[in-house]
């Protein structure tokens, strides 16, 4: 598929869009304008964090995700459960189960992306031994990556260069798949199971990479219902089947430390290191990297920023509230103690390199207000000119998010000043005085 | 000059520390200035507004913009700094501890914005001080 430059999986339902102004208001990087009673999604502004998703009371916010169906174009499928699908059932007594449900979905095998967050946590650390930079961010989060191409690209240097759990368990899982089965990878497809649109966007716009090892992304939510019939049929554990050497397979099953990875500080926790600070809900995030822009946390050598409340649990594909599926991971956390994943082969995986980027990433100047410096320094003052005479209300009327946004938008051309409903109730009363007038001056001629 | 915006800043106003900063931050973003450089300007611009609020009794941060550079000056009005050189030390402060439990007064201020900024003077009297901070493109 050609690749585009800003892909997005947020997208918005137009039929359904009333042109309110809730999302532009809570969009973290004032990405979303109400043009002729539609919002508009400004594509070189959008992380696809789904925060708009969230809030739209019409629902008309919506992330484009694969289909199951869409397994079947590939002849070997390959799920890639997020952890934090973990938390969405009531009675899961064990990830065996979800593992059988997914496979009786049509599914080959399942590869769980808990078992990549293992390798990418021994990898960080790797990183964390010796880094120059303070604090080191996480690059988990994709959303919050692209925050800073877009808002904060000072602080791109100080972004891990290691990659996502989802890319390194689908590399791993096509790599064992094909070696076990004498199969051709090209017939591997590999679906990563998602809470959250910014993954898919990742899928189709690789970050720090040419192309994503994930061939697809089916959300949470589409696969809930279906999934929880199969755990329903299926009430207990399958056997506890054994390996060659008689231990229990399911403790091959990925470790309570990479399944952890699904709650805000799981990442920290996995990776070892006590001096960090775990950030989630993106506001919060923004307001850490201010700081960290700031040079006020080069104390810590840790950042981990997840821009869901909750960690990737609180997702806006997920079905359940990140604090009842906390609750449940937890629990899952402590029966499976015993679990190891890949925890001891990881060391190898990472020195053969299948966690590293091999890309820069980069900034999306998309604050700059021209090529030219002098010109921009004169669309700054034109803003404060504007910002005097807009209200300051931030109703959102308008259809920019505040009253400043607007400057900024007449500035660069998105608006215009009419579009102020002060202003424009302003010129109304002003021609209709001069009308008056000029009736009363009629009136005397006569 | 091609542009230029002056702000108030309040003593033991916590509360916005860091909005002036956040401000100049965001219109060099707007600008277009490089990234290093920006940050550079960040760390001490926010050090700088920092320090009034913690140690003077308010005054004005001021942006002035030209072809070649910027300055961000600081002028407050009192109670001045007895001994600059000893208050350009690393490590040095007179922040009370109820200031250094917020996490600031860590006696670093002066030095980092001497640190990030290409040229800084600074003049000071019981009457005020004036920190100029220059950086060039």
């Amino acid at each position: 598929m050609e690749q585009e430059q800003y892909y997005h999986s947020v997208r918005l339902d137009k039929d359904k869009c009333t042109g309110c102004t809730n999302c532009i208001k809570r969009c973290p990087t004032e990405a979303i304008r109400v043009r002729k009673g539609k919002a508009r999604i400004m594509n070189e502004r959008c992380i696809d964090c789904g925060e708009c998703i969230r809030v739209c009371p019409y629902h008309a916010k919506k992330a484009v995700t694969d289909p199951l169906e869409s397994i079947n174009e590939y002849k070997y499928k390959i799920a890639l459960p997020a952890p934090a699908l973990y938390g969405q059932f009531k009675s899961l007594k064990s990830v065996d189960v979800l593992i059988a449900g997914l496979k009786a979905l049509g599914f080959d095998d399942v590869y769980e992306v808990a078992k990549g967050a293992e390798i990418v946590a021994d990898a960080v650390a790797r990183r964390l031994n010796g880094a120059d930079m303070k604090p080191l961010i996480s690059s988990a989060c994709p959303a919050v990556v692209r925050l800073i191409q877009v808002r904060f690209p000072e602080l791109l240097d100080n972004i891990v260069d290691v990659d996502a759990p989802m890319e390194v368990a689908a590399q791993v899982a096509k790599k064992e798949f094909a070696e076990k089965h004498q199969v051709d990878t090209n017939d591997i497809g590999t679906f990563f199971i998602t809470p959250c649109p910014a993954k898919m966007t990742s899928i189709k716009v690789p970050i720090g990479k040419e192309k994503s090892s994930v061939d697809g992304a089916i959300s949470i939510l589409d696969i809930y219902g279906l999934l929880t019939n199969q755990i329903k049929t299926e009430p207990t554990a399958p056997a506890a089947e054994t390996n060659d050497d008689g231990v229990a397979k399911s403790n091959e099953n990925a470790s309570a430390i990479g399944v952890g990875w699904a709650v805000s500080g799981g990442e920290v926790m996995a990776v070892g290191e006590r001096n960090a600070l775990a950030v989630d809900g993106i506001a919060n995030v923004i307001r850490a990297l201010e700081e960290i822009e700031n040079d006020k946390l080069t104390d810590i050598d840790f950042f981990e920023g997840l821009a869901c409340t909750g960690g990737c649990i609180g997702g806006p594909l997920v079905f359940e509230s990140s604090y009842v599926s906390e609750n449940r991971l937890n629990k899952l956390c402590d029966s499976i103690w015993k679990n190891k994943g890949v925890l001891d082969k990881r060391g190898e995986y990472v020195s053969e390199g299948i966690a590293e980027l091999n890309l820069p990433i980069e900034a999306r100047d998309v604050l700059k207000l021209d090529d030219d410096r002098k010109v921009a320094m004169q669309k700054v003052q034109q803003i404060e000119e504007l910002l005097q005479k807009l209200s300051g209300l931030d109703c959102g009327s308008c259809g920019s998010p505040n009253c400043r946004a607007m400057a900024e938008d007449i500035v660069r051309g998105y608006a215009h000043e009419m579009d102020c409903i002060f202003i424009l109730k302003e010129k109304v009363r002003f021609l209709a005085e001069e009308m008056v007038d000029l009736a009363s001056k009629e009136e005397g001629e006569k | 000059m091609l542009y230029a915006r002056e702000y108030d800043v309040k003593k033991d106003d916590f509360a916005a520390a860091g909005e002036v900063s956040a401000r100049i931050k965001r219109k060099l973003k707007q600008i277009g200035i490089d990234a290093s450089l920006i940050r550079k300007i960040a760390i001490a611009s926010y050090e700088a507004e920092i320090n009034m609020i913690i140690h003077s009794y308010g005054g004005v941060m001021s942006i002035e913009l030209d072809e070649d550079n910027i300055i961000i000056k600081c002028v407050d009005t009192g109670p001045g700094i007895p001994d600059i050189e000893l208050a350009m030390k690393e490590g040095y402060s007179t922040a009370p501890q109820s200031i250094r439990e917020m996490g600031f007064g860590a006696g670093m201020g002066l030095a980092n914005i001497n640190k990030n900024s290409d040229n800084m003077e600074i003049t000071s009297s019981p009457e005020g001080t004036t920190i100029t901070m220059k950086f060039s493109f």
